[in-house]
């Protein structure tokens, strides 16, 4: 899922870089885009590895006004090495319970999804062009939740500040493939371990849309960070979403295979 | 009833979910009726109970689920039924998948109407689009081939398709007596049928092919007289051989859509065929609703031999909008075309709250015997239905 579930590294796509090891310094601060890219690529190195995992989430839709709303959902996600591939399943509101999202990222940002809708056993492709689409109603848009590839963006480092109790990176990135909903997104992510902290979301006039913030990390096989609260603040409506995961499960035992469209009629 | 069913719910071992809804849906017809034998009942209440309990013995690799589905209909008794949905073990093996039980299956692509979709039958009586579907007894194996999966279906015993009661809106001109069935094969509602499909993706595509030989889903109506000395229709299952093939090419924002058959054993050998497309419009105006465009050819070569369609030669256009917001507030609208004759529909959908959903469905019939007679009997029972939900 990208940079949600594995909050602490940005996309989890395989990429051969030459990029130097971790321990070397990084590119000095007068090549932005160089040091911008570095780093990028350390945080995602720094998610290698992880195979599968499995998580259960609560997404908490809450309106100006306080007023919410809650969707249960399963997220397992599977790492590849040409996109990695996430299995989303709603439990409620009970009247979508049992739909299921499949995600292909591809190189080239021309992802694959799939539905799977239960009432009529159906499978059926959808256009992956959904980027800017909210998701069921929360102020997530696909773009911000889909798996995604460390080449989707253009990066460029901008400076080095405290971002709550961390010490952190901000860099921009800008993407590549066309239908963002976003012109940039700036990126805080702490020095030590590189978890992604912060991004702020900028629209086509650079206006400050969306602010996501990360909380509660924990540690996974002394390797894998992950953040168990995120919020997501949209600056125009006044809404806001808070996404509180369960423990991750890592390597349960997920098949490939249950990441293949013609296995999600299995599900119901 | 749920105090009834809640035993069930917890069983010792093993995990059990319950889930479904409870509705209340009346019907409203605009127009009196085409027949005098028909009262003429402008509100027509209806109630759905729809429960699905799954029970998974632990390890996710079997799974019994149980689907019943039942529905009371003031003014039709035979809308009035129950029937068993699912009630099928799935096992999931190394290398085989099993189904065992009756189940649902669906294939296709398209949204106008399901060609290729064969292994259900048509519950008539739910809605007149063909979309809901009786369980069906079946032995499924399937297994990966190649990129896709294999699934052989042996499928013991037929399900006759249900039509309106004589007296009821939507009969159509003549009505049809559903206690008049004739098969052609010996073993008549006994004969084993047998499907085969393979479905997989590859790059942009989603492609199914797919094969079925048994007793044909499609009654042929013949007319005839009753006992009474009146005009009904008595529906004759054929058995027949079929071949399909579903596409989609998926690329950007549209999708590309081919549904095609030829079938052996309705007369002269046919073809028919739905292709189409949807282009979406993602995040209108920066609010992050879709915006859908659907439009779809409908061609069937059916011959005089063959069970009437409504589809021969017709288009379908329609405009779905996704608001995307936390109500899951969602419309379609559409039309499907025929010469003189039109059906529209008018769909929409929005959640209440986490539990209970409103639903409105409106079909609206204009024809004339000369361009479609089939749909001409459903020229006065044009209706809208409003359905609250409560999903547990």
């Amino acid at each position: 899922m990208g940079k949600l579930m594995a909050f602490g590294a940005l996309g989890l796509g395989l990429v051969a870089a030459a990029a130097a090891s971790a321990s070397a310094p990084l590119p000095d601060p007068a090549q932005p885009e160089a040091r911008g890219r570095a780093i990028a690529e350390r945080a995602d190195r720094r998610d290698d590895g992880f195979g599968s995992s499995l998580t259960r989430l609560d997404m908490v839709l809450e309106n100006a006004e306080g007023r919410t709303r809650t969707r249960r959902l399963t997220w397992k996600t599977l790492e590849v090495a040409e996109g990695d591939r996430s299995l989303v399943v709603f439990h409620e509101p009970r009247d979508i319970a049992g739909t299921a999202l499949l995600s292909h990222s591809r190189p080239g940002g021309d992802d694959d999804q799939w539905l799977f809708l239960p009432a009529l056993k159906r499978v059926k492709r959808i256009a992956a062009a959904n980027r800017t689409s909210a998701f069921v109603g929360s102020e997530f848009s696909y773009e911000d939740l889909m798996p995604e590839r460390l080449d989707d963006f253009d990066y460029r480092w901008l400076r080095d500040e405290a971002c709550g109790e961390w010490s952190s990176h901000v860099i921009e990135r800008r993407p590549r493939y066309a239908d963002s909903g976003y012109s940039k997104q700036e990126l805080w992510l702490d020095r030590e371990a590189l978890r992604l902290l912060r991004v702020d979301y900028y629209d086509g006039r650079d206006r400050l849309l969306k602010t996501l913030s990360a909380s509660d990390f924990r540690i996974y096989q002394d390797r894998y960070w992950r953040a168990h609260t995120l919020i997501m603040n949209n600056l125009l409506t006044g809404k806001r979403t808070r996404l509180a995961f369960e423990p991750f499960e890592f390597g349960a035992g997920l098949d490939a295979r249950d990441f293949e469209p013609a296995a999600l009629r299995r599900l119901r | 009833m749920l105090a009834v069913l809640a035993p069930l719910a917890a069983p010792a071992g093993g995990a059990a979910e319950l889930s479904g809804y409870l509705s209340f849906e009346p019907r409203v017809f605009f127009d009196a009726p085409l027949r005098p034998t028909q009262p003429d009942a402008g509100l027509s209440p209806a109630a759905v109970a729809a429960p699905e309990w799954r029970f998974d013995a632990g390890d996710g690799t079997n799974r019994f689920t149980l689907a019943p589905y039942f529905r009371v209909d003031v003014d039709d008794d035979e809308r009035t039924h129950a029937d068993l949905r699912e009630a099928v073990w799935l096992r999931i093996g190394d290398t085989w998948v099993s189904r065992v039980g009756v189940g649902r299956v669906f294939w296709g692509v398209t949204e106008s109407r399901h060609l290729v979709d064969v292994i259900n039958q048509t519950d008539l009586v739910e809605d007149f689009d063909e979309e809901d579907k009786l369980g069906q007894p079946m032995l499924n194996l399937e297994r990966w081939v190649g990129p896709g999966s294999l699934g052989v279906f042996v499928l013991p015993g037929f399900r006759e398709r249900t039509f309106p009661e004589r007296t009821a809106r939507l009969s159509g001109a003549v009505p049809v007596a559903a206690d008049a069935v004739g098969y052609e094969s010996g073993a008549g509602s006994r004969r084993t049928d047998l499907a085969v499909r393979w479905y997989g993706a590859l790059g942009g595509w989603d492609i199914g092919v797919s094969a079925f030989h048994g007793t044909s889903r499609e009654p042929r109506l013949l007319p005839g007289l009753d006992s009474d000395g009146e005009w009904r229709l008595a529906p004759y299952y054929d058995v027949i051989g079929q071949v399909g093939l579903d596409v989609q090419y998926t690329r950007g924002a549209w999708l590309w859509k081919l549904e095609a058959l030829g079938r052996r054993g309705h007369g002269s050998d046919f073809g028919a065929a739905v292709a189409g497309f949807e282009y979406t419009s993602f995040g209108i105006g920066g609010s992050g609703a879709d915006l859908g465009l659907l439009a779809e050819y409908l061609y069937d070569g059916r011959g005089p031999g063959a069970p009437p369609t409504l589809y021969d030669d017709d288009w379908f256009g329609g405009v779905r909008l996704a608001l995307n917001d936390a109500a899951g507030t969602a419309i379609l609208g559409g039309v499907i075309v025929d010469g003189n004759t039109v059906l529209g529909i008018l769909e929409g959908e929005r959640r209440l709250t986490g539990t209970w959903k409103l639903e409105a469905e409106v079909r609206w019939f204009r024809g004339s015997d000369a361009d479609d007679p089939l749909l001409a009997g459903f020229r006065r029972d044009s209706f809208a239905t409003l359905r609250l939900a409560w999903y547990f």
